[in-house]
């Protein structure tokens, strides 16, 4: 599974839907797939592809908290999105 | 050559992108009969008009009398003239009725308690000719305007059949003697190569933001229908007129909305000054956003930047209070936190003037049919090409934009383009064989930066680009600074043939689609640069201080830019439409833009 996620192939595709409409999003998304995704876990690698299938705003809006993610795992990425940004 | 085989397609018409312009275009083509398909490099739903969350302009006056002549004011005034009046008479005419088309559709706009849509004031929006009190004419379905319309429009669009080719980058437009037949787009899941037949072509590819270092619009805006039309041989207008928004955060270029300043935030220096008192001494930090840009700009240029470089500015909050930012301007703490680190009752957040949008783009008459200077005409049609949206200079916008205006531009042309293509297009008509040779540009293009084996990375020529534009052509211009910035942009565009691409496959090959992407950008960096440094005015968005007032007599005119494959600009000039479309209205006549 880990080493399917992990192919050339899937993870330009991943790092193609890193591309948003907001750059908020842009800027996030494509810093924690550089920087952190490599050597999270397979159950973290799971819940940023999960992430990424979200809509625009509804990334946003966990983001600054307006809303929470239904899952714990979502949560977690979020959270460490929130500390990468600056 | 023979290494690339083409996968073909026939429509009656071609859409290349899929943001409210393309979507607009794409459900009003189907929704006539024609055959389309709407080609697009990002999920519609990903465009960047889900970035919008202001709202949309239309004189419906449901929150007190309106008037669309008086939005036609407004939005020549705010043009500063260079707007073509038949166009602005057009949209704003046509206001209200698409608005409600939205509605119909099923857009959710925010209510009053009555139940009609709600309206509400926005900068620059006035009534009685700008001598009545502000308009509340700008219609939001909460804070996500622009998703509401994406996804409204892509169910339409599915539900009357057109064809979505989702993740196909397009490469370039097939042109034949003078005449537009199609586009080349690559699959990017598949890496295959597919050419699109189509007796119309309509590019709503959007703006080029990115050409710049600090710009608020998302990764995916590269203006590629520009850089495809450039290489067509045809010229883009108006390109000197870039928006900047004052408080983009330093470093991600994230917005801080208007609404900060609006409450009390503060710009300072580094010696702690409250600035704006010495350039704008009655509206202070509230002054409109060209003004604030260029204090801002001035500032650090004259060694008054905070920051290790000295590069940018303090917004000041946290004489606010916790509640205050809590209850007013609520996600500032979160958006400050998250792209500065900053704790905003605690810390002013690092900003800079930041490329916002572009007034320029590709030139089209009121259908939206792209239009050249050819043989003394100045509106010569280009046969089977349009463009709508932020990609096209129609031009409503003239040298400055108003906020909400640009959202009516996406519905408005979007759907005078589909109207237009139903009246001159028959559905299912023949399609001429195309030229032997139709589609070796994309491919040579293909083949060239694909095996590119040179020593500079696209992001490094990319970086390169952005901060030569955002040193020499931002909000700061003089005719030395500008010619610098000529000499330097000229030695990048030099370096791109020394590209490196490190992917040689087709599949999900990111490195060649951004340097496909970075082509597209480096032409009308081009474009933008040498026409500023023509321009020798300041109208709008475009303030040189060796010229600092509007001169009507010499510069009352369009700029053209065509740039050639060695990245060289030449320059000529079309009218402003200073005459109405119909005689419902009279022309605004040119008087000083004072607010």
């Amino acid at each position: 599974m880990n080493q399917e996620a992990n192919s050339g192939v899937t993870l330009s595709r991943m790092r193609w839907h890193c591309r948003r409409g907001m750059r908020e999003l842009d800027v996030l998304l494509t810093r924690y797939f550089e920087t952190v995704y490599p050597s999270a876990s397979a159950q973290q690698q799971q819940a940023f592809a999960a992430l990424l299938d979200l809509q625009d705003p509804v990334i946003l809006s966990y983001l600054t908290g307006k809303q929470d993610p239904e899952s714990a795992d979502i949560a977690d990425v979020i959270q460490q999105l929130t500390r990468i940004g600056a | 050559m023979s290494a690339y085989e083409f996968v073909d397609h026939s429509y009656d018409v071609v859409v290349v992108g899929a943001g409210g312009a393309g979507l607009r275009a794409t459900f009003g083509l189907a929704n006539s009969g024609l055959s389309v398909a709407c080609v697009t490099k990002v999920f519609p739903t990903r465009s960047h008009t889900v970035a919008a969350q202001g709202g949309i302009s239309a004189a419906l006056g449901n929150m007190g009398q309106d008037d669309w002549r008086w939005h036609m004011y407004d939005t020549v005034k705010g043009s500063d003239w260079l707007g073509d009046q038949d166009a602005i008479e057009f949209m704003c005419k046509e206001a209200p009725a698409a608005i409600l088309e939205l509605e119909h559709y099923g857009l959710p706009f925010s209510r009053t308690e009555e139940g009609k849509i709600y309206q509400r004031p926005f900068g620059g929006m006035t009534t009685q000719y700008g001598t009545g009190p502000a308009a509340q004419r700008t219609c939001a379905a909460a804070d996500r305007t622009g998703h509401a319309m994406l996804h409204t429009l892509y169910q339409q669009a599915l539900k009357h059949e057109a064809q979505f080719f989702i993740e196909y980058f397009a490469v370039d437009l097939i042109m034949e003697n003078g005449e537009c037949r199609g586009v080349i787009a690559i699959d990017m899941s598949t890496g295959t190569i597919h050419r699109f037949r189509a007796h119309m072509v309509v590019l709503a590819t959007g703006g080029y933001g990115r050409a710049y270092f600090s710009c608020t619009s998302a990764h995916t805006c590269t203006g590629d229908g520009g850089g495809m039309v450039l290489r067509a041989g045809l010229p883009m207008q108006d390109m000197e007129f870039v928006q900047f928004h004052p408080t983009g955060i330093y470093g991600s270029g994230c917005l801080i909305t208007e609404g900060a300043r609006g409450e009390g935030g503060i710009l300072r220096n580094s010696k702690g000054e409250a600035f704006m008192e010495r350039y704008a001494p009655s509206a202070k930090n509230l002054a409109s956003r060209d003004v604030v840009s260029r204090a801002m700009t001035i500032e650090i240029r004259e060694g008054r930047g905070v920051g290790a470089e000295s590069d940018h500015i303090f917004l000041h909050l946290e004489h606010l209070g916790a509640k205050v930012l809590h209850e007013k301007l609520p996600g500032i703490s979160e958006t400050a936190k998250i792209f500065a680190g900053v704790d905003v009752t605690k810390q002013p957040i690092p900003v800079l003037p930041t490329v916002h949008y572009n007034m320029g783009g590709i030139p089209t008459n009121i259908h939206g049919e792209v239009v050249t200077l050819r043989d003394g005409n100045p509106d010569s049609v280009v046969p089977g090409l349009m463009a709508v949206g932020e990609a096209a200079c129609v031009s409503v916008h003239g040298a400055n934009r108003l906020g909400s205006n640009s959202l009516l531009d996406l519905v408005i042309f979007g759907r005078e383009a589909a109207r237009h293509c139903a009246e001159v297009v028959k559905p299912g008509k023949r399609h001429k064989p195309l030229a032997a040779d139709a589609g070796d540009l994309a491919i040579s293009r293909i083949d060239r930066y694909r095996n590119a084996k040179g020593g500079l990375k696209t992001s490094q020529v990319r970086l390169n680009m952005q901060r030569v534009m955002q040193n020499h052509a931002a909000v700061f211009r003089t005719g030395d600074s500008l010619q610098e910035g000529v000499e330097k942009l000229d030695k990048v565009i030099g370096s791109f043939s020394d590209v490196s691409v490190s992917d040689r496959g087709l599949v999900w090959n990111t490195d060649l689609i951004e340097t496909l992407e970075l082509d597209n950008l480096l032409g009308q960096a081009a474009a933008t640069i040498n026409s500023a440094l023509n321009r020798k005015e300041s109208r709008g968005a475009h303030a040189r201080e060796d010229f600092p007032n509007r001169d009507d007599a010499n510069w009352m005119k369009h700029t053209l830019s065509w740039v050639n494959a060695q990245g060289k600009v030449s320059i000529d000039t079309r009218p402003v439409h200073m005459y109405t479309l119909t005689d419902d209205v009279e022309v605004v006549p040119p008087k000083a833009r004072v607010y």
